[in-house]
């Protein structure tokens, strides 16, 4: 059943994202999942700033944006004061990027799952600061070209491994934990759907390509979104208090190169020593996830 | 029914926030403020306060209250020094937003060098951000003052602080009158917000805005500023009435300056060593008299200036510095004195910082100074 | 006062279908109703395919006032129905 409000979907037509932005279509398919009793929190970033220009905004549902760094914090207040006040059936999603979740606003996202606020975090996850011209973040992947990882004589991208967030999100022994990619709408909402079925934190990584900041096609978001997966670069999981699933497994991984060859921008000068470093740590990281698995087998 | 209770001023504040009923109460705790969430806390685990967010920082703290009251719900904060500096986006996030909350900022000097000790440089240099300042002489006005700052947030919808001195008046000890919610509830009633998060009726709120219309923004809160001077002023007359208890006229106290020569102008605790020092030297024959500025924002120019017309002169006593220009209230004193007629001479005092004693004689030492008539810049 | 908020889907206002150089072209004959072009749209301007029953759907009808030509909805098309073709004004 699609969630519409008069033909509408609740994230609304004459937003400013670019074409082909993997982070809108993010944001519709948790709306429709989610439905209308839904209050977003919304960090600072792309998200904030192509749906609410002042006087006009693209939320049919209530919204809130207040600072870069605060969404977890906001939210937190958004979903006391509620319950305070004798509403416990509204729901409470924040959306931030990478930057704030990652980031800027790493703290006060710790400190709302150590309280297990009753709220839904979602990071749609572009791999940099996109809103403010591409500038890296802890979540921009190894080798990647940012502003502020650039390439040069000295230095050759970024020079370190992407933050682990949904690690360390789910070490927080939270009711649910999550990642997808927006290649899999309906894996998105219905991951969505069952962490909203909870009490409790609440977390979702999207993986969301950006076209102007890696550089691709503006009909390529999807294919990318999903190569992510096939190459083994984006784990599909669910950590439910600690208890670990991973939910897509390609039968047999692709080479990464394939995945770093559709990103001209971000990774054209990888050499291919750079590219089996790459390889070797994603092979490494599964074999872990093998290990993982074990831990958990029923 | 009012309750007597012998106790320190950080909890009496407490008790008179658990009086106005609020629906989210977040805090982090910092010294000389500490004690208001700590006995929030103990409120709360008596059940007596409905709801207390632990959060990890004070950027978390004021950003809770936002959601909290943009979500409808009164909402209340206190914090201290540092931590007040670390809310200094969400402190310009709540007034731009128009946001009814109350924070209670138990003064403490600014780093560096570290100190705990008692100033006014935190709440002082949040001047710029739109929020009512109310700055109180003893604990007993705190706790009076607290009702009336969320009921001027709530009309006005400015974000109110109410500045108590750290330890000076946060540990003090004394008896006190406590409200209880019973008797708050007939004078501050139900929050409702014109606008707020409810799916019922959704709104987007803190949008951003273009050069167009950003400024058109800032104007209208500097204007409503302007306007909640007589709120502040009603508010104060309207809770004198049912306690029995006023000061000054709730934007200034004036002690002993109808016949007064030359006066000091101060804020918080340290008027009543003024006070004291005054009364003393009046002894002697000396023609002295203290104002206390309580609104200190918005700043009550044109009633500053009348009080100050026909004072031989007048020194400003501060707690505070604008660092590379001059005592911050000493140039907002300055400036309602600008085009004034019979203007004293006015002199400005930098002291007590960081809880640097202020004594009897450095009191009698500034008036023997102003009372030469030259224009003193000192720091003590 | 003045509240930085703003009523719900007021974006509708503005027509981003002015951006877009390229523009698709629905083929209903090929098309088989999977709803693909309307999931991915980034803009969810596509209509035809949210009703339930196979029968109540309709090839995309592709909402071209807002529609900013991205060419997702070709790309991931699982029988090529739709082409974007360069728009010309």
């Amino acid at each position: 059943m699609i969630e519409m409000k008069n033909g509408d979907y609740l994230f609304a037509q004459g937003h400013t994202a670019c074409a082909g932005c993997g982070m809108a279509i993010t944001v519709r398919h948790v709306l429709e999942a989610a439905g209308e009793d839904t209050i977003v929190v919304n960090a600072t970033g792309c998200l904030e700033i192509v749906s609410s220009a002042y006087p006009k905004s693209a939320w049919e549902v209530p919204y809130i944006h207040c600072l870069f760094e605060n969404a977890a914090s906001v939210a937190t207040g958004v979903v006391h004061s509620l319950r305070a006040q004798g509403n416990d059936h509204t729901k409470v999603i924040v959306l931030g990027g990478d930057g704030s979740s990652y980031d800027i606003g790493f703290g006060a996202l710790s400190g709302m799952l150590e309280r297990n606020e009753d709220v839904l975090y979602i990071c749609y996850d572009n791999e940099a600061y996109m809103n403010t011209g591409n500038q890296r973040s802890g979540a921009t992947p190894f080798g990647a070209w940012t502003t502020t990882s650039p390439v040069g004589e000295a230095h050759k991208g970024k020079e370190q491994w992407k933050k682990p967030l949904i690690d360390i999100v789910a070490a927080h022994d939270i009711p649910y934990a999550a990642t997808s990619s927006i290649a899999y709408p309906m894996d998105v909402q219905a991951k969505v759907k069952k962490a909203l079925s909870k009490k409790g934190s609440k977390v979702l990584i999207v993986y969301a390509p950006c076209v102007p900041g890696w550089g691709i096609a503006s009909d390529k978001t999807i294919e990318v979104a999903r190569l992510v997966v096939e190459t083994g670069l984006w784990k599909m999981l669910e950590i439910e208090h600690g208890k670990r699933k991973v939910t897509m497994k390609p039968s047999q991984f692709k080479p990464v190169s394939e995945y770093i060859a559709t990103q001209r921008r971000r990774f054209k000068h990888l050499t291919p020593e750079m590219t089996e470093h790459i390889q070797k740590l994603v092979d490494k990281s599964w074999e872990k996830e093998e290990k993982l698995a074990e831990c958990f087998k029923e | 029914m009012v309750v007597k209770k012998t106790t320190e001023g950080s909890t009496a504040a407490a008790e008179a926030v658990c009086a106005c009923d609020p629906d989210v109460v977040a805090c982090y705790p910092i010294t000389p403020s500490s004690h208001v969430a700590e006995h929030l806390a103990d409120l709360y685990a008596e059940g007596k306060l409905r709801d207390y967010i632990p959060v990890e920082q004070e950027f978390s703290s004021l950003s809770a209250i936002i959601g909290a009251s943009a979500a409808g719900g009164r909402a209340f904060t206190a914090t201290s020094s540092q931590g007040l500096a670390l809310m200094h986006e969400p402190v310009f996030a709540a007034a731009g937003m128009r946001l009814p909350v109350v924070m209670v900022i138990g003064n403490r000097s600014l780093s560096a060098p570290l100190s705990i000790w008692n100033d006014w440089q935190d709440s002082i240099s949040a001047r710029d951000s739109g929020w009512i300042q109310l700055y109180c002489e003893q604990n007993q006005e705190v706790v009076d003052t607290v009702p009336q700052a969320f009921k001027i947030a709530e009309e006005t919808m400015i974000p109110v602080m109410v500045c108590m001195d750290g330890f000076f008046l946060t540990h003090a000890v004394e008896p006190l009158e406590i409200p209880e919610k019973n008797e708050v509830n007939q004078f501050l009633p139900k929050l409702e917000m014109k606008e707020k998060l409810d799916a019922s009726n959704p709104i987007s709120m803190g949008e951003y805005a273009l050069p167009t219309h950003y400024q058109d923004f800032r104007k209208d809160l500097f204007d409503d500023m302007m306007k909640s001077a007589d709120v502040i002023k009603r508010v104060a007359a309207e809770y004198a009435k049912i306690v029995g208890r006023e000061y000054g006229d709730g934007w200034l106290e004036q002690y002993k300056c109808e016949d007064a020569e030359h006066v000091l102008i101060s804020m918080g605790s340290v008027v009543g060593n003024i006070k004291e020092a005054i009364d003393k030297l009046r002894e002697k024959g000396e023609k002295y008299g203290v104002i206390r500025i309580k609104m200190y924002r918005p700043f009550p120019k044109e009633a500053m200036r009348k009080a100050l017309e026909g004072k031989k002169t007048a020194g400003v006593f501060e707690k505070a510095i604008d660092m590379g220009a001059a005592g911050p209230v000493y140039e907002d004193v300055a400036e309602s004195l600008l085009d004034a007629e019979n203007a004293p001479k006015l002199s400005s005092f930098i002291g007590g910082m960081a809880g640097r004693d202020i004594k009897f004689e450095d009191i009698e030492s500034m008036f023997a100074k102003i009372k030469d008539g030259n224009k003193h810049v000192e720091w003590l | 006062m003045l509240l930085p908020n703003a009523k719900p889907g007021t974006s509708k206002e503005n027509k981003t279908g002015a951006w877009r150089t390229f523009v698709p072209e629905v083929d209903n004959e090929k098309c088989i109703k999977c709803g693909k072009c309307q999931m991915f749209c980034p803009e969810g301007c596509i209509r035809g395919l949210e009703a339930q029953k196979m029968e109540d759907k309709t090839p995309p009808k592709i909402n071209l006032d807002y529609c900013k030509g991205c060419g997702i909805c070709a790309a991931e098309c699982p029988v090529k129905a739709i082409a974007m073709k360069q728009e010309e004004k």
